[in-house]
């Protein structure tokens, strides 16, 4: 196999660094098996959420408590996230310093820390309003379900400090190269499951 | 600060020691008697390391270590610890429902809850869990040619997940009470409405660190079998405890899910009163159902398939004679695997679905018996025409063919939804999957511990108490759970502290009897332990081999040194230690040694299982500081570990040539040995091979 051969799916680092691409296969490998597991816990509350769409118990349901145009704005930010640190992922591979690597990251870092303080924010009015989990069966599933794809941004935004730190202080090595490339499908991940989160939750609970 | 802000919950009420104390009855002592057993236990294991002082020798080969075959034997230990409490559980409730007819009997309605709630939980969870992962740790790298697990500390960080849940089970014992709410901690009775306690939250935490560990092991092993098969190994020519392996770490990694999530609902409503399960305010116990046996029916399979890859490996090497079927058994487990993701409505065929829907899921249960029943036939087959060895590992596979097939017979009649109907929730239901777990999996795990222990160790166990062991499993089993039947199909409820029913005594006390004859076989495993371990010199096998052996582990000495293979083998068929043997190119001396290089140990596997199991005894009790510090903790622990860069280390081309050398010097002083001496004293691990 030639270092060219695509070892896993995703950008791969190929050529440009063939000691670390042959070793990434493997570990990456790996990381599709822990977001494949990762996939089925959302696909799990997503069903629950389905399940629990009529458990309103008189208070409010999807067409009082969603706004459209924030979480429309969430989307957009968030996938321009996911854009930025495809711009990260391919200076990884192509450029010499470190300089542009860290300066997308940044970029990604603060649209992800963005999308946090939306989500919180729109999460903050809906408990003022008294939209809180405990009042009903359906907003127990969506608080659940919008807070776990919260909390996993919330990760990758620190795995994403993590990493600046790392790249400062190692540089490009193989480890921190494996790192990113699995942050990146992370991050991807993440955005998958917003679009799912986006289509499934916020349109269909208000085109109903 | 408070007391309630410094401890939370916690009191001394909260002592079984002190409930005893001004409470004394029977019930209560027996309780605080099982607190002291943990808590003297746990001080005799302490004071004696430290008077031996092996804390530094524990702590730097063992704890800290990611050998993968170190992992596996703790991962073994941890699950004879945690059988002993189980079986000394299932013990007690026998004799409760023997003497409590008409009468009191010996503990209360709350604490038989506890019992039958924690018997469940551990012996699936902290019992057949550990029991199997550390089989397959340990044998499958050895089985495919690889020196490690993909990730080994990954695999260490599982291992202590699990210990640290397996301690907390043990605390519980200690501090508080357990949920009484059954293995499966069905809502709504374990929300705060009707278990205002702590016993579901130490159910939910122990349940759920045991899940995420089991979670992280599949992921590893399906990475190993994927990615770090040696050259040659084809997925047709994988061992097939290989395969039965990689199915379960495929289940383990999609059903595994399924528990977390409805273990972390339910801890969202009792922590902070959301209502996924409630009766009240559009709770869905429903949901529940499905989400646990969503994970519960695969969860059987978890436990059932590496077993079958045991019996196979027994079977086709004490046979000499090579597996029977072997792509239709590959085939099986592979559709066993997926027929399982569709059968989990049948737990609950009773709770209000429609007809038509349990009559899918009825057909599909018994669909699976087919590819049950060909890998059956299949062993039988092997069997067939074969110099057949009566050993204690196949001794357990003859057995366990017989029982489980009878198992399996009442499992098509309680897939038959009407007749689920008459015996739901009976003591039938409860003879049903004794009947299939005690041959289908504690009889497999057994004969893989009989089966590789001299590889792991170097010796072999004593063939009497095996026999003596053995035996006693396999009668008390019968007189146990053959009693059961009878019962519930006369009626008795499953679960039941008092029996109202004088005509059912007698196949009560029959059925306690068979308890303490279980009890006996248990006891007879530690004693064949300790004379195996006394009389190691006899029995030593350091050539590898003692059983003429058909894979990859067979083919180096026992026990295997540290990296495994000096030289990565490479393979060109199925039993390819077996054709080496054969060809006489086996134990082929290489020209010159390479040096090796292995994973560093780790404190980080112990840290986090220390920070876990503190963290999940922190919510029990909801003492939140030690929560928080706790997460914290485990977060700063892997962001630092990720800034290690020194995680390998070499071993030198000539160490490793020293320690082959050497075991090819035992190898030439090594006298082969016939199959007829093989459970003798002159078997020292060298097959003699007949062209």
């Amino acid at each position: 196999m030639s270092a060219g051969d695509a070892m896993h799916p995703g950008l791969n680092l190929g050529q440009t660094d063939a000691e670390t691409h042959a070793r990434a296969g493997h570990d990456l490998f790996g990381f599709w098996i822990f977001l494949m597991s990762d996939a089925v816990l959302f696909a799990l509350l997503f069903a629950t959420y389905g399940v629990m769409l009529r458990g309103t118990a008189g208070g409010p349901g999807p067409a009082d408590v969603y706004k459209l145009l924030t979480a429309f704005v969430e989307t957009v930010v968030l996938l321009t996230s996911s854009f930025t640190f495809g711009m990260a992922s391919i200076s990884l591979k192509h450029a010499r310093g470190i300089a542009p690597i860290t300066a997308w990251l940044g970029v990604t870092l603060a649209l992800g820390l963005a999308f946090l303080a939306m989500e919180y924010n729109d999460l903050a009015t809906m408990v003022g309003d008294g939209a809180v989990p405990a009042r009903s069966g359906f907003l127990s599933s969506f608080h659940a379900l919008i807070s776990l794809h919260g909390l996993h941004v919330l990760a990758g935004c620190l795995w994403i400090v993590v990493m600046l730190v790392q790249l400062c202080v190692f540089g490009r090595d193989g480890r921190v190269k494996i790192n990113m490339l699995r942050l990146g499908l992370f991050w991807h991940f993440l955005d998958i499951v917003w679009v799912a989160i986006f289509s499934v939750v916020f349109l269909q609970g208000l085109a109903r | 600060m408070t007391g309630a802000a410094l401890l939370g919950r916690l009191g001394w009420q909260s002592l079984a020691f002190v409930r005893a104390w001004q409470d004394p009855s029977l019930n209560t002592l027996i309780a605080a008697g099982a607190a002291a057993l943990v808590v003297i236990g746990a001080v005799a294991v302490v004071a004696l390391i430290t008077l031996r002082g092996q804390w530094r020798r524990l702590w730097r080969e063992w704890f800290t270590s990611l050998d993968h075959k170190k992992i596996g034997i703790m991962y073994v230990a941890l699950s004879f610890v945690m059988l002993a409490r189980a079986l000394a559980e299932a013990v007690l409730m026998r004799l409760q429902q023997a003497t409590a007819i008409n009468a009191p009997g010996v503990v209360d309605a709350e604490h038989f809850a506890q019992l039958f709630s924690t018997h469940g939980t551990i012996m699936i969870f902290f019992m057949a869990m550990p029991f199997l992962t550390g089989l397959i740790n340990y044998v499958l790298p050895l089985q495919i040619g690889a020196r490690d697990v993909s990730f080994p500390l990954l695999n260490a960080i599982s291992l202590w997940l699990t210990a640290a849940a397996a301690g907390l089970m043990m605390a519980s014992l200690v501090v508080g009470r357990f949920s009484t709410g059954g293995w499966s901690g069905y809502p709504p009775f374990t929300e705060t409405g009707f278990s205002p306690g702590v016993g579901p939250d130490y159910w939910i935490w122990a349940v759920t660190l045991g899940s995420i560990g089991s979670t992280l092991t599949g992921l590893n092993f399906a990475t190993t079998i994927y990615k770090k098969r040696c050259t040659g190994m084809t997925v047709m020519r994988m061992p097939l405890f290989v395969w039965t392996s990689l199915c379960t770490s495929i289940l383990m990694i999609f059903s595994m899910p399924a528990l977390t999530v409805a273990t972390a609902l339910l801890a969202l409503d009792r922590y902070l009163g959301f209502h996924f399960f409630t009766n009240a305010l559009g709770g869905n116990m429903m949901n529940y159902a499905n989400l646990f046996w969503l994970f519960g029916h695969p969860e059987v399979y978890v436990l059932i398939l590496p077993a079958f890859g045991i019996y196979s490996e027994v079977v086709s090497t004490f046979s000499t004679k090579e597996l029977y079927g072997y792509a239709s058994l590959a085939i099986a487990t592979i559709a066993i695997a997926v027929l399982s993701f569709t059968v989990w409505v049948h737990h609950f065929f009773t709770m209000g679905q429609s007809a038509n829907i349990n009559a899918v899921f009825g057909i599909a249960t018994m669909a699976i018996g087919v590819p049950t029943g060909v890998k059956i036939y299949n062993w039988i087959w092997t069997m067939f025409r074969g110099e057949v060895r009566f050993t204690v590992p196949l001794l357990y596979a003859l057995a366990f063919m017989m029982t489980f097939v009878l198992g399996g017979l009442t499992g098509i009649i309680l897939a038959f939804p009407p007749l689920d109907y008459l015996v739901h929730n009976t003591l039938f239901l409860v003879a049903h999957f004794h009947n299939m777990l005690i041959p289908g999996l504690l009889y497999g795990l057994l004969a893989g511990y009989h089966y590789w222990f001299p590889k792991a160790f170097g010796f072999r166990l004593d063939e009497r108490w095996g026999r003596v062991s053995f035996a006693c499993w396999v009668v008390g089993f019968y007189l146990a759970f053959m009693p059961l039947y009878v019962l519930g199909a006369a009626g008795m409820a499953r679960r039941s502290s008092e029996v109202l029913e004088p005509a059912f005594r007698p196949w009560l006390l029959v059925a306690g009897a068979g308890a303490l004859v279980l009890a006996a076989a248990l006891a007879a495993l530690f004693v064949q332990l300790w004379v195996s371990v006394r009389h190691r010199r006899a029995n030593v096998v350091p050539a590898g081999d003692p059983w003429d052996g058909r894979a990859l582990e067979w083919s180096v000495s026992a026990p295997p040194p540290e990296y495994n293979f000096a030289v990565l083998p490479h393979v060109a068929g199925r039993d390819p230690f077996h054709d080496a043997k054969r060809k006489g190119t086996a134990y082929a001396e290489p020209v010159r040694y390479a040096p090796i290089e292995m994973p560093r140990n780790s404190a980080v596997g112990p840290i986090l299982g220390a920070l876990g199991g503190w963290a999940a005894f922190a919510l029990v009790w909801q003492i939140w500081w030690l929560a928080a510090a706790t997460v914290i903790g485990m977060i700063a622990t892997v962001i630092a570990r990720s800034f290690v860069r020194d995680v390998e280390r070499t071993i030198p081309a000539e160490t490793v040539a020293r320690i082959e050398r050497d075991w090819h010097e035992t190898l030439a002083r090594s006298a082969p040995t016939t199959r007829d001496f093989e459970t003798t004293a002159i078997n020292r691990g060298l097959a003699q091979v007949l062209a």
